[in-house]
């Protein structure tokens, strides 16, 4: 059916606040157009009218509104239904991600003296952290800025929600202090120390250069700072992180901690309904980020083989202990995936962990006894530094925030992101979080599905009368909180009652006759 | 007689009755079956019309499954209008002069809506909702329209001032009774919806009933009159007073038909092979707690799901729990459980907990001696199924309900938490 076409802005407000935005945006790169060295207030000039655009479109649309859902003409609108605008958004934020990845200099990034838009950020960089402005300085800067915006946005439109309102405020908290202040400050305060990730809620493998020869040695030179950014590390990594998983599932990090989540969930939230349902794209999600798992243990396990090779005989273990250690740990987990969780695992789910995992070990058995230096067939270097350069900039760039407009706002978490995909595992096998259903109460709607930025198909759970249990859920309760008949609540309970399949919903006697 | 033992099983009616008696029959046998349907190739969920009409979903979110589905599991399908049923040669006749033999037959047509008897009724301009193309209709002629009234309060009609509304379309809604959803609301939800549809702008008004519509030269809709004798100008008019089961073809089938096509506890109907459920069938001899014709989408489902068991083999007689029900008026949602009428009965009480500024409210229904819990229905407030039914299933005190109120709360996380005050007013309640 085909629905009558709304139009784009509803009242002044919103249209006021897009020009507002635009100019700011055009204030932001006039200086890439024009040679001349722009003013100075330039820079505070635009960032403000970008903000103040974005509050005013957004009072408009949601000020003086009922709490209640607001998702009219969401599937008419053309910037949120893959219309041109959509489209538009699309190419800018391609183009935009395609410069600061591959053309910085033509951002005006110069390490010898930056111009153009760059320039603009020096004085401010210089300010956060004694440096001239990097393109990454600017990317993180207008990445702050947007998820602090938008949430105030996100707010607005979730009103009256309080697991929402909550949850976003945390997002931004953790993203201004500590993927933003923090480190600029500490890079203000310990000029001289090595870089590495100074992100404390960075853990491997989100940061797939934890293991990293350049970043252990960073950080195990970089004094007690380093020293504390590796223990810190290493703890969320095997402590912290496991142990919130279980307790809260991965939503402790996907929808209220991490930097990627905090953007999908703010600036991408227009556009979580473009994620596709369809069974086959769960079948492509299941093999990417089995195949993400296999590629990032395989290249910490190489990365760190290399370290330990290269380190002095005195330390704790060396390179042949650890590769036993890896390939024994990989053993036992392997046989605890056949056997202990063998009925909560799927098919292809098995047989790609299986397949993979052996082929892992058959790599690390035959490199690992011919004394190279390179586990894998080419050099451990280039290895991860290809998978950073592809993971980084093509996945979660241009196809994960790039594409919000028309593959959804959840892309990279979905199908490229290495923690998701090991949080996810734990989700699924050992964590008290569901998604209940609340009996026989579904009406198929396919509000829960639709508004679902994972692209969960929620409803063929839920009208079964079945709880949710899915290592894909980032557990940002949008399904719960768009359901008309209050059918969706996430919990913590118990791992044995999490995933019941009733024969019926709950309603009928059938099974007690 | 054909070759009727190889014959499909055919079921006329896609809806939620018909496709959930297919999928259940499939898990158990692998006889053929034949879905037939007029509206639309695949099952959709009629109870989310609206969410297409405001553009929250497209057309196609509404089908639950995808097309691959229904060759997986050898489900067959057909587009097209049943006009008569030969119950002796065991076929159906479709309206382009097919026949189709069948060796059982379920009838699942599902409800029309109901008309007012006044001229004028099927003029342009004056829409019921309850098909697609109802749907598709009005979605074609409210461009640019401005004024509408909706005639009928119950729930179908305030989801077309919603509709509406989304539009932003004037919204005149003529109620005939004194308060909103009288069959099932009591006076202070009433109100309380009453209050938040005007915060919507939605001019309700009450004790009041269409006299007549007008319609100008070309037979479009101009206005109507009200039963006080105001007139009322409209470009759009939503009929929605009630639902009636879709039966007016089987009229010379010999089947037993009173309101429904009247059926036994086995979901059968008087002549041999042929079955009805779902809105159109009507239970001849409902349990206690039930009604004989239950037009909602869980009462379909549990019919397809127990007609499934019985013609593979083991008979079961259809017994529903508990009543259960939701809705949503605009943003506020409504749950009940277990059976709570608008009047309380000469042996029941009500306990009534409201919070009206938040939209919020929580009833009791309860036998006043034994004080044994009957039903709850509320508002702004999510309640666990599972835990009501257990408790109704136990038949619990209201003491021992309040005590233990918070294990049935399905609000989200962090939400505001109300058992505290509503155990504290009981303690104050005068029947208490
Ligand atoms: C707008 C709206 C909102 C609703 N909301 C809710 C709600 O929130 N909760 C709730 O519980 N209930 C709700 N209902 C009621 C609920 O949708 C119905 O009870 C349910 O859909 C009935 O299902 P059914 O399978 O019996 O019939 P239907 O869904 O009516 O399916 C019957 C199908 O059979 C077809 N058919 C009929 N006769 C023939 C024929 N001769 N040849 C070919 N095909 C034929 C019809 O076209 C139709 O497609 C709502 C209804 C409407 C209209
Ligand atoms: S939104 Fe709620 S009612 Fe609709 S399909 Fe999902 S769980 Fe069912």
């Amino acid at each position: 059916m085909e629905r009558t076409p709304a139009s784009i802005i509803q009242n002044y407000g919103q249209s006021l606040g897009l020009l507002l935005g635009g100019c700011g945006l055009l204030g932001l790169i006039t200086p890439a157009l024009v040679v001349e060295q722009p003013l100075p207030w330039t820079l505070g000039f635009s960032l403000f009218l970008m903000t103040a655009g974005v509050m005013l479109y957004s009072l408009s649309l949601y000020r003086g509104r009922l709490p209640g859902i607001k998702n009219n003409d969401v599937w008419i609108h053309p910037l949120t239904s893959r219309g041109w605008a959509g489209w538009l958004l699309a190419s800018g934020l391609t183009v935009f991600y395609i410069l600061i990845y591959f053309y910085p200099q033509h951002l005006g990034y110069h390490p010898e003296g930056n111009t153009g838009i760059v320039g603009l950020f020096d004085p401010l960089s210089v300010t956060l952290n004694g440096k001239p402005a990097t393109q990454w300085f600017v990317y993180g800067l207008l990445y702050t800025l947007a998820i602090v915006v938008f949430g105030v946005k996100f707010i607005m439109k979730y009103q009256g929600q309080r697991y929402q309102i909550i949850r976003t405020l945390v997002l931004m908290f953790f993203q201004l202090g500590f993927a933003f202040f923090i480190p600029e400050l500490l890079a203000l305060l310990h000029p001289d120390t090595p870089y590495f990730a100074k992100d404390i809620k960075n853990m491997w493998p989100l940061n797939y250069y934890f293991f990293d020869q350049w970043h252990l040695k960073n950080m195990l030179n970089g004094g007690r700072l380093g020293l504390f950014f590796f223990l810190s590390g290493l703890a969320m990594t095997f402590l912290v992180s496991p142990f919130l998983t279980y307790r809260y599932g991965k939503r402790w990090y996907c929808s209220w901690v991490c930097g990627c989540g905090a953007l999908a969930e703010t600036a991408g939230d227009p556009f979580r309904q473009l994620s596709s349902k369809k069974i086959s794209v769960w079948k492509l999600e299941r093999w990417s980020i089995h195949v993400v798992l296999v590629l990032v243990v395989l290249s910490t396990i190489s990365v760190i083989w290399s370290f330990l090779r290269k380190a002095s005989p005195s330390a704790i273990i060396n390179a042949e202990q650890f590769i036993f250690g890896v390939i024994g740990l990989l053993v036992v987990m392997l046989l605890i995936l056949l056997f202990a969780f063998k009925n909560e695992m799927r098919t292809d789910a098995r047989f790609t962990l299986i397949s993979l995992g052996l082929l892992l070990l058959g790599l690390l058995l035959v490199r690992g006894w011919s004394g190279e230096n390179n586990i894998l067939f080419f050099s451990s270097y280039s290895f991860t530094k290809w998978y950073g350069f592809f993971i980084g900039a093509i996945f979660s760039g241009v196809l994960g925030v790039g594409f919000y407009p028309l593959l959804g706002s959840r892309v990279w978490c979905r199908f490229g992101c290495p923690m998701a995909a090991i949080l996810g595992l734990q989700q699924r096998l050992f964590s008290r979080f569901r998604i209940t259903t609340n009996g026989g109460q579904c009406i198929s709607c396919g509000n829960c599905s639709a508004y679902c930025e994972m692209g969960i198909d929620v409803r063929a759970y839920a009208q079964r009368g079945q709880n949710i249990v899915r290592s894909s859920c980032v557990g940002c309760g949008i399904c719960a909180t768009v359901c008309p008949r209050g059918v969706l609540k996430l919990e913590n309970g118990t791992i044995s009652n999490r995933s019941i399949t009733p024969s019926y919903p709950l309603g009928n006697t059938i099974d007690k006759q | 007689m054909n070759n009727a033992s190889t014959a499909p099983i055919i079921i006329i009616g896609n809806g939620i009755a018909g496709t959930t008696f297919a999928r259940h029959f499939r898990k158990k046998s692998n006889h053929p079956l034949l879905l037939i349907s007029d509206e639309n190739e695949s099952f959709f969920s009629r109870t989310a019309l609206m969410y297409v009409f405001m553009g929250h979903l497209r057309w196609n979110d509404l089908e639950p499954y995808e097309d691959r589905f229904w060759a997986d599991n050898q489900i067959g399908r057909i587009k097209g209008r049943v006009t008569e049923i030969m119950s002796t040669e065991q076929k159906i006749v479709l309206k382009d002069g097919q026949a189709l033999p069948y060796k059982k037959l379920v009838l699942a047509t599902g409800s029309i809506p109901r008309d007012m008897g006044l001229k004028g009724e099927n003029s342009q301009g004056v829409f019921r909702l309850y098909h697609k193309q109802d749907l598709e209709a009005l979605d074609r002629w409210c461009k640019g329209k401005k004024k509408s009234v909706i005639v009928g309060g119950g729930l179908i009609g305030v989801e077309l001032a919603e509709m509406l509304r989304s539009r932003k379309m004037e919204v005149t809604y003529l109620v005939r009774e004194s308060h909103f959803w009288a069959n099932a609301l009591c006076v202070e939800e009433a109100q309380l919806i009453a209050n938040h549809l005007s915060d919507h702008q939605v001019d309700l008004r009450f004790n009041c009933t269409l006299k007549a519509i007008e319609t100008d030269r070309n037979g479009e809709l101009s206005g109507c009159t009200t039963q006080d004798d105001q007139h009322l100008e409209c470009d759009t008019m939503g009929i929605t007073i009630g639902v009636r089961p879709n039966v007016d073809f089987l009229k010379n089938a010999g089947l037993n038909i009173d309101k429904g096509v009247v059926v036994d506890e086995y979901l059968t109907t008087n002549i041999p092979h042929i079955y009805a459920i779902g809105d159109c069938a009507q239970i001849a001899h409902p349990l206690p707690h039930r009604n004989a014709i239950e037009a909602v989408w869980y009462a379909g489902r549990m019919m397809g799901e127990t007609l499934a068991e019985t013609l593979t083999n083991s008979p079961t007689p259809y017994r529903p729990g508990h009543w259960f029900n939701s809705a949503k008026f605009f943003d506020i949602e409504y749950q009940t459980y277990g059976e709570i009428l608008p009047l309380p009965t000469k042996n029941e009480a009500h306990f009534l907990w409201q919070s009206p500024q938040e939209n919020k409210s929580l009833r009791f229904a309860y036998e006043k001696d034994s004080k044994i819990f009957k039903g709850v229905s509320s508002l702004g407030l999510r309640l666990r199924h599972e835990v009501f039914d257990q408790w109704l299933e136990e038949k619990i005190t209201m003491t021992s309900l309040l005590e233990q109120l918070e294990k049935a709360n399905f609000d989200p996380e962090f939400s505001r938490r109300y058992e505290k005050q509503i155990s504290a007013k009981w303690k104050e309640h005068p029947h208490q």
